[in-house]
């Protein structure tokens, strides 16, 4: 038996980055599968300029900052950053929409940074925001679950309809955007939001067929996905519980009091939780690992922040769905959080902190 | 030119230029470069504010007070900006309309109170007016540069409205270097002028990086092989 003598710290996962860069990819194979089966093969095309566009930026930067290009590359940190930006972005999105944004997150969010393990923020959710800023009409252009739509979409279809904004046969994404009942449909959130500007409460608003199942249809199934990809994380001790669980949790809690208030304009927490991006950006988002908080206590406390924050824009703030401005948000709070969550060196007493 | 006037425009246009190195004034700086119209009109405006006060301060600079030089200062550059607000306003309207609150705030341009304080409450007449000058094109190349930056990210042009500052014969000036069916509205929101500044920032040190590494490697081979006794 050997003993080895090493600095701390002295418990180790045996994963690499790489394993588990592509365990987090694994776990969002299944919700990959229902999103392309909800909304059509216009998610595999996001796909697939997102990561070809992530590795050519990778390389290229690598190249500039004369690094080693391919050993940098098997990290897999570029692959997971264009699929959670591609998965993020309306499937029918035109296709400079999504290279504009992956470049961006590995460009300016990730390499100028430093690279892997330097960034600030997390670069899939800088690079949302940074289209959703730049261009609000593309991306707000969601296409109904394909058992809403009124045009059949087929692979050739989709891909007319990335490059072109025009599926095969000519109609126009506005046109494929109307749903069977000749409305024009956007995500659950977004109508539940404009339906309460206009006055209807969210019951009225509940009997439209985007809400057919529960959270709205398709998303449900979406978000469900999504959770199991998340729980097979957890299980592999890819990521931690503490993250998801407290932005789940204080989003849950925070719409639960609400919705207990008046459930005429405040959407119930299941509804909250099973809608929108909240499944994936409570497992896959919030917890990277680079600029999520790193103490145990402080992750607790990222978590609520991201929750709380939320709930807040969903309900009070300008846009329907508002995870990548929180994940932003709790970003930059990160150093405060963990400065101030330090945990106690062994041997010395418990320090009375802030938090 | 001789030496020290020389090494007023060294420092002014480029080693501490207001823009990039100072860091002053940069509230206009990133609020009007959205086109080069903009950004063209505000640096003409500050440096013509910076000259007169830069010239007034010198002048005076014998005949103030130390305790309350600030507020002679304030006032001076006030009128000055006060002056260029009604010439703005009679002769080039769109213009005025377009830049409205940064025209009077700049007034509180840190770049021109600096350099009253810095250096026409210290220097002759001449050498303030060159200083002025220097600084004054320093921060209007700055905020052409950004300008131009955003004007072609965000709607692929270059002097779009050039007609507002320049009068009607400047419509000729509008190139359109590609046309885009959607502005890139981060390049023309707030947000793109900070990622544009900054970038313009980091361009700066790399070149002064470079030059830096050049030098040493030229004095590098200037050094004796042998040294005896000790290096001063």
């Amino acid at each position: 038996m050997s003993f080895r003598i090493a600095s701390s710290p002295h418990q180790h996962s045996q994963k690499t980055t790489s394993q588990l860069m592509l365990w987090v990819a694994g776990a969002a194979l299944p919700a990959i599968a229902v999103q392309s089966y909800l909304f059509g093969y216009g998610v595999l095309i996001q796909l697939m300029l997102a990561i070809s566009t992530a590795w050519a930026c990778e390389a290229l930067i690598l190249a500039m900052r004369q690094k080693t290009i391919l050993p940098r590359l098997r990290d897999h940190s570029a692959l997971v950053t264009g699929l959670l930006l591609a998965v993020s972005i309306p499937p029918y999105a035109p296709w400079w929409l999504i290279i504009i944004g992956t470049a961006f997150a590995i460009i300016m969010v990730k390499q100028l940074y430093g690279g892997l393990g330097f960034n600030i923020f997390n670069p899939a959710m800088a690079a949302y925001v940074l289209l959703l800023i730049a261009f609000p009409v593309q991306m707000t252009q969601w296409l109904p679950p394909t058992t809403l739509q009124t045009y059949d979409l087929s692979l050739l279809d989709a891909v007319c309809a990335v490059f072109t904004q025009y599926s095969c046969q000519g109609y126009s994404i506005q046109q494929l955007q109307m749903g069977i009942d000749g409305m024009t449909m956007a995500t659950p959130l977004d109508t539940a939001r404009t339906d309460l500007t206009m006055g209807l409460t969210l019951p009225e608003s509940f009997e439209k067929p985007i809400f057919s199942q529960g959270a709205g249809s398709g998303w449900l199934w979406l978000n469900v996905a999504w959770l199991l990809g998340g729980l097979v994380l957890i299980q592999q001790r890819v990521i931690q519980w503490r993250i998801p669980l407290s932005v789940l949790g204080s989003l849950a809690l925070c719409s639960l009091i609400a919705w207990s208030i008046n459930p005429d304009i405040h959407l119930s927490p299941i509804f909250q939780l099973f809608s929108g991006a909240s499944m994936l950006a409570a497992f896959f988002i919030a917890t990277d690992p680079v600029s999520a908080s790193t103490t145990l206590k402080g992750r607790i406390y990222y978590g609520i922040l991201i929750g709380v924050l939320v709930f807040c824009i969903r309900t009070y703030g300008g846009y329907p769905d508002a995870f990548a401005f929180a994940v932003l948000l709790a970003n930059m709070a990160v150093p405060l959080i963990d400065y101030y969550t330090r945990p106690r060196t062994y041997g010395h007493k418990v320090k009375k902190g802030l938090l | 030119m001789t030496q020290p006037y020389k090494e007023l425009a060294i420092q002014g246009l480029w080693k501490n230029n207001p823009g990039l190195v100072q860091l002053l004034g940069l509230c206009p700086l990133l609020a009007v470069t959205n086109t080069v119209t903009n950004a063209l009109g505000l640096g003409v405006a500050t440096l013509l504010v910076l000259l007169g006060s830069n010239l007034v301060v010198s002048a005076v600079r014998n005949w103030v007070p130390n305790e309350i030089r600030i507020p002679i200062f304030v006032m001076i550059i006030a009128t000055f900006v006060t002056a260029i607000q009604l010439l703005m306003n009679a002769f080039t309207y769109q213009l005025y309309l377009a830049l409205g609150i940064f025209i009077p705030l700049i007034v509180t341009n840190c770049a021109i109170i600096g350099r009253a304080e810095a250096f026409a409450s210290k220097n002759p007449l001449i050498p303030s007016a060159i200083d002025a000058v220097m600084m004054g094109l320093g921060f209007a190349f700055v905020l052409l540069v950004l300008g131009a930056m955003r004007e072609l990210l965000g709607q692929g042009t270059l002097f779009d409205g050039a007609e507002a500052l320049l009068g009607e014969w400047a419509t000729v000036l509008r190139i359109e270097v590609f046309s885009l069916d959607h502005y890139f509205l981060l390049a023309l929101l707030p947000p793109g002028a900070f990622i544009g500044m900054g970038l313009l920032i980091a361009g700066k040190n790399a070149i002064d990086q470079r030059q830096q590494q050049r030098q040493q490697t030229e004095k590098a081979e200037i050094t004796r092989a042998r040294v005896t006794g000790t290096i001063a």
